[in-house]
């Protein structure tokens, strides 16, 4: 790896590494988990003057549950992290279905959850999972402390509406109301391939009832896309086989896929009708074990 | 009786000996080119064409030259005018050094920058200004045909269109009364997709010139360093005796190390004008988009059959995808390989094939990606065109290839092509698959399957391939016949070093070369060192690839040996006080035929014949072996695979994989399922995801691991593996080649399995790669999907 010169700084304080940022100027890179940024390095697609590495910093490796229910990552939690929290599958399980089909277990060894939100690729599977959540995104800056909804956060391909002198520090599942169910399917070519199609589901349910739904996209689209239409039509009613249709239907309608030589965008539509209802419907006969 | 035992015991032929090599390479202490760090070694860059097709209008460096550490600046006119700009290829064509007039295809190498460092030499390649005129770009036969297609290769003399030859082989007149006679006529059209050999270790040389000897040393990842030495004698005009040609460990080559590629010219002439050591490696892109592919070959076919199944003629017409370049290294007579090896096990009575090459705007290559020349597109057009065949005729698709089959008492056989096939068991291998496979069952199951909407499939692929050119009379590259050579010296002590012509890639020829010695004098496989890849040590020999090492250069090492032994029975004639007709061997172990207590071993003769030879003999126990096969080997392998195909997603799954491997007498077997496992792998990937296609501009869309896809562990399905042993009849020890036979005939056996799970829908063909969205366009459009993924049709 050739990559264009550039300083790097290993800063020990979350207030160093936002100096160092405001020193930058916008010519400045967060480094964390790497796996996105240094390949762009390596292919010199980014070439930026500092690199502030903010592996050094404490308190942004943790992964907890608050009493009440919601779930904090910090910036420098891994995915491996989450693919090896014993509590998640119960807590949250589209998460813990996405943790494992995350690239591959090289790139879940380093990179990190709230880096995959920061660099907000379309093909990028924790975006879609924390858009179906209805998450948000801990930035800090000079100023302190900001909440940014992840709708709000990622704004088209490889956008996000940090500040260059903020830091995301943590991303936020708010608890949910009632059961947690979902989960998260993607086709991909092979491990580690950006995916041809990914599906994230996430509701909440009251006995039978949906209390409220998420379903958001990866890859069919310039960015993520929050199939908000197709969740709607989930929340207040049972899950049965029409209305697991319907909605597979309207997030099919939400995507945005281009043919490519990934598939066709029809194609890319049907994969993605096909995972609403593979996983609805695996919601749908565990509510009625469950009953 | 004992002497089975014993040669496991010392590691001789049959024993799963671990790989010696390994020792190292499991360290991290493997010694690759890019390991080598010479004093004052400077590290070069190449700047590569953007664009498929351009003429170069300027080319502006005075940036470069300005970067700080920049110690060489190369362009294309520079080395024209040292009449370097141009060099010959491996099959009588030329290929551009650095680009003087035009850029062929993206990628092409246009200039280098030498420097202290890499980080400095990519720096000054990019401070590099080059203004192309672009000009409309070519990217498969048809555009190239066009009656108003533009000239590529506008250098050469003679040269009015895009085709690089026609080519024809087989009988036409016989062929067409064949197919006059035939109930049934099946047709089938097909595109071999360009892949990339793709080895994990990408191309990379250290040129070091020292003016004070005048000697050129180069490190160099090569499979075949002697044709190097010849070539870079013939390219820069120095003296063979003045080149010394190292090829150290490598990591895989897969025929993508065969050809001369312009970095190693250009680090070449670097270390000539510079008189320090100059290190090009190259990256993984630069692999993938500039060194030799393999494949891109469109086939269409048709067969005359009987309606009781019996085959009377093939007809091939085909057209190769050859790139800017023919730089493809294959044997002389045959300029499209052994294409014509197709159909060679099985009894057709005539056939006939045309192929054009033509010259593309592509990477030249075509180079023999695991396979002995082109016989992976023969043999996966072979066993497509079968299971078509049997569709058309409603014939099971085991017993129509059973029907055809040549049968074990008629070798030797002459293919219809003209090959003489000499050995195996067809019928047997395919019964061993079919029990193993429980194929009747598998049928009921899948019919079963069928009424509650699930898609099973199962594919058959049998083939016999020609592996290890040559036999010098018809195999030669550049005029050097493919002979291959073994010298062995056994030491004072009973200990040996053999080297050869060959070179392993991790074949694991240190392992296996010391069995053969083993086996033949008895030395334990422990007491021998093999080494390979220098020039100046080793014998000359033409490499490896074409899985020709064993049935060669492992021919040569079994002569080496057994010249060895007729000096060592002299030397125990000698000790034990005999005639040498009263002397009989047995492993390890010459003895009195009348006394069998009274005998020496090989180690007390090698010790002899340093200090207590016979009055007259010559001392010391050394010789050389040049080996020339009288014929090429012929393995024979039966595929079967079995999937479930999801209809709703196109995604299909592998059940089950069952191989059975006819290689002949196995020296390691334990490396041999290695092989079978790893070509096996090798055909999944080109079945199932692997592919590099172009757009219409010419650009490269598979140029990082991202988009071209090599299978993990993940996805790698597991595999049966079983074994026939039917020796060849004229290898010294009865072996055949084995390396590539998986990856010759395993793509077929997958791609038929899942053409056989649609098989209701009447769709004849999907190319390669079966991605899910073809096999799902397939099921639900119910056509044919042909030729290369698209690239962003909807923009």
């Amino acid at each position: 790896m050739y990559p264009s010169r550039f300083r790097y700084e290993s800063p020990r304080s979350i207030n160093e590494a936002i100096a160092l940022l405001q020193e930058g100027g916008g010519e400045a890179k967060v480094l964390a988990g790497g796996q996105s940024l240094v390949p762009l390095l390596k292919l010199r697609f980014a070439a930026p003057e500092l690199l502030v590495d903010i592996n050094g910093l404490p308190g942004l490796d943790h992964h907890t549950v608050d009493p009440d229910g919601t779930i904090r990552i910090g910036a420098l939690c891994r995915h491996a992290d989450l693919e090896r929290w014993a509590v998640l599958p119960a807590r949250q399980p589209t998460m813990a279905a996405a943790a494992p089909l995350v690239a591959d277990p090289i790139v879940r060894n380093r990179g990190t959850l709230v880096g995959s939100l920061c660099h907000a690729d379309p093909q990028g599977d924790w975006a879609s999972v924390v858009t179906a959540l209805g998450g948000h995104v801990v930035a800090q800056g000079a100023n302190g402390r900001r909440s940014i909804p992840v709708t709000q956060f990622v704004t088209g391909p490889f956008q996000n509406t940090l500040g260059y002198d903020e830091i995301a520090v943590e991303a936020v599942i708010p608890a949910p109301k009632g059961q947690a169910a979902g989960g998260y399917l993607k086709l991909e070519r092979r491990v580690g391939d950006f995916a041809t199609a990914g599906v994230a589901v996430a509701v909440e349910l009251s006995g039978a009832v949906v209390t409220r739904a998420g379903i958001a996209l990866t890859g069919v689209g310039g960015s993520t896309i929050d199939a908000g239409d197709a969740a709607q039509s989930l929340a207040g009613g049972q899950l049965t086989g029409d209305s697991i249709d319907n909605a597979a239907d309207l997030a099919a309608r939400a995507a945005q896929p281009r043919t490519d030589h990934r598939g066709s965008a029809e194609y890319k539509r049907q994969i993605v009708r096909t995972f609403v209802v593979r996983i609805l419907t695996g919601v749908k006969e565990s509510t009625e074990r469950a009953a | 009786m004992t002497q089975a035992r014993d040669e496991i015991k010392i590691g001789g032929l049959g024993a799963s000996r671990r790989r010696v090599e390994d020792n190292r390479f499991v360290r991290g202490k493997g010694r690759y080119v890019d390991d080598i760090v010479l004093p004052d070694m400077l590290h070069m860059e190449i700047l590569r064409s953007p664009l498929a097709h351009a003429r170069i209008t300027s080319i502006d460096v005075s940036k470069a030259w300005q970067v700080p550490g920049v110690r060489l600046v190369l362009t294309g006119e520079m080395m024209a005018s040292r009449n370097l700009a141009w060099m010959p290829t491996l099959s009588y064509d030329t290929q551009a050094v650095l680009a003087t007039d035009k850029v062929r295809f993206q990628g092409q190498e246009v200039a280098c920058v030498i420097a202290d460092d890499p980080y400095i030499a990519k720096d000054a390649c990019e401070a590099i200004v080059v203004e192309y005129e672009p000009l409309p770009v070519i990217v498969n036969p048809a555009q190239a045909l066009a009656e108003d297609a533009p000239l590529i290769r506008d250098d050469k003399e003679n040269q009015p269109d895009n085709v690089v030859f026609d080519w024809e082989v087989g009988d036409k007149e016989g062929t067409d009364r064949a197919f006059a006679q035939a109930d049934v006529v099946s047709t089938l059209e097909l595109h071999y997709p360009r892949s990339h050999p793709s080895p994990l270790e990408c191309c990379g040389s250290i040129a070091d010139f020292d003016r004070s000897t005048s000697k050129l040393t180069v490190y160099m990842t090569t499979q075949a360093p002697h044709i190097i030495r010849a070539a870079v004698a013939l390219v820069a005009e120095l003296p063979e005796h003045m080149i010394r040609i190292v090829s150290p460990d490598l990591g895989g080559g897969f025929g993508n190390k065969v050809p001369v590629y312009p970095g190693y010219v250009a680090s070449i002439l670097a270390s000539i004008l510079l008189e320090r050591p100059v290190k090009w490696i190259e990256d993984k892109t630069g692999n993938l988009i500039s060194t030799g592919f393999g494949r891109d070959i469109y086939l269409r076919g048709e067969m005359a059959l009987r309606n009781d199944g019996k085959i009377l003629g093939v007809r091939m017409q085909t057209e190769s995808d050859h790139g800017a370049f023919f730089s493809d290294a294959q044997p002389s007579k045959f300029k499209i390989g052994l294409l014509h090896s197709a159909f060679a096990c099985y009894d057709i009575p005539a056939a006939h094939l045309v192929n054009r090459g033509v010259y593309t705007n592509k990477a030249p290559g075509g180079v023999a990606y695991r396979c002995s020349f082109r016989v992976t597109e023969a043999m996966y057009f072979q066993e497509r065109m079968m299971q078509a065949a049997a569709d058309d005729l409603g014939m099971d698709q085991a017993e129509f290839r059973r029907r055809n089959f040549v049968r074990d008492h008629d070798f030797p056989h002459r293919t219809p092509f003209g090959f003489l096939t000499d050995s195996g068991q067809y019928g047997k291998c395919l019964d061993v698959g079919l029990e193993a496979i429980g194929y009747q069952g598998f049928l009921k199951q899948k019919e079963e399957a069928k009424q509650r909407g699930r898609l099973l499939g199962i594919g058959i692929s049998t083939m016999t391939e020609p592996l290890g050119a040559g036999n010098s009379r018809e195999y030669d590259i550049l005029g050097i016949k493919m002979f291959d050579s073994a010298e062995l010296r056994v030491h004072m002590t009973g200990k040996a070093i053999l080297r050869t012509g060959a070179k392993s890639q991790g074949q694991g020829h240190e392992t296996t070369w010391a069995q053969i010695v083993a086996h033949e004098l008895g030395i334990p496989a422990e007491d021998i060192t093999v080494e390979e890849g220098d020039t100046d040590t080793a014998p000359f020999g033409m490499g490896t690839y074409a899985s020709r090492s064993t049935p060669v250069a492992g021919a040569a090492v079994s002569m080496v040996a057994r010249k060895i032994r007729a000096k060592a029975r002299k030397l125990a004639a000698h000790l034990l006080e005999v005639s040498e007709e009263d002397i009989e061997w047995e492993l390890g172990r010459f003895y009195v035929r009348s006394a069998p207590g009274q005998g020496v071993t090989i180690q007390e003769c090698a010790a002899a014949a340093y200090s207590n030879m016979p009055d007259g003999m010559e001392p010391g126990l050394e010789n050389v072996a040049y080996y020339d096969p009288p014929n090429l080997t012929w393995p024979f392998a039966c595929y079967i695979v079995t999937v479930e195909v999801d209809p709703q997603t196109g995604v299909w799954d592998v059940l089950r994989v069952v191989a059975v491997d006819d290689c002949g007498v196995r020296i390691n077997p334990m490396i041999v399922e290695g092989q079978i496992m790893g070509g096996l792998t090798e055909a999944y990937a080109m079945a199932s995801m692997q592919f590099i296609t172009f757009d219409a501009q010419g650009n490269c869309v598979g140029s990082n691991y991202m988009d071209y896809l090599l299978p993990t562990a993940w996805e790698t399905p597991g595999y049966e593996l079983h074994e026939v042993v039917t020796p060849s009849p004229h290898h010294p020890i009865g072996a055949k080649g084995v390396g590539e036979c998986a990856t010759v005939g395993g793509p077929a056996a997958f791609v038929n399995a899942v053409m056989d799970a649609i098989r209701d829908t009447g769709v004849r063909n999907i190319d390669m790669p079966l991605l899910p969205d073809r096999v799902y366009e397939a099921l639900t459009q119910r056509h044919d999907v042909s030729g290369a993924p698209p690239v962003r049709t909807d923009d």
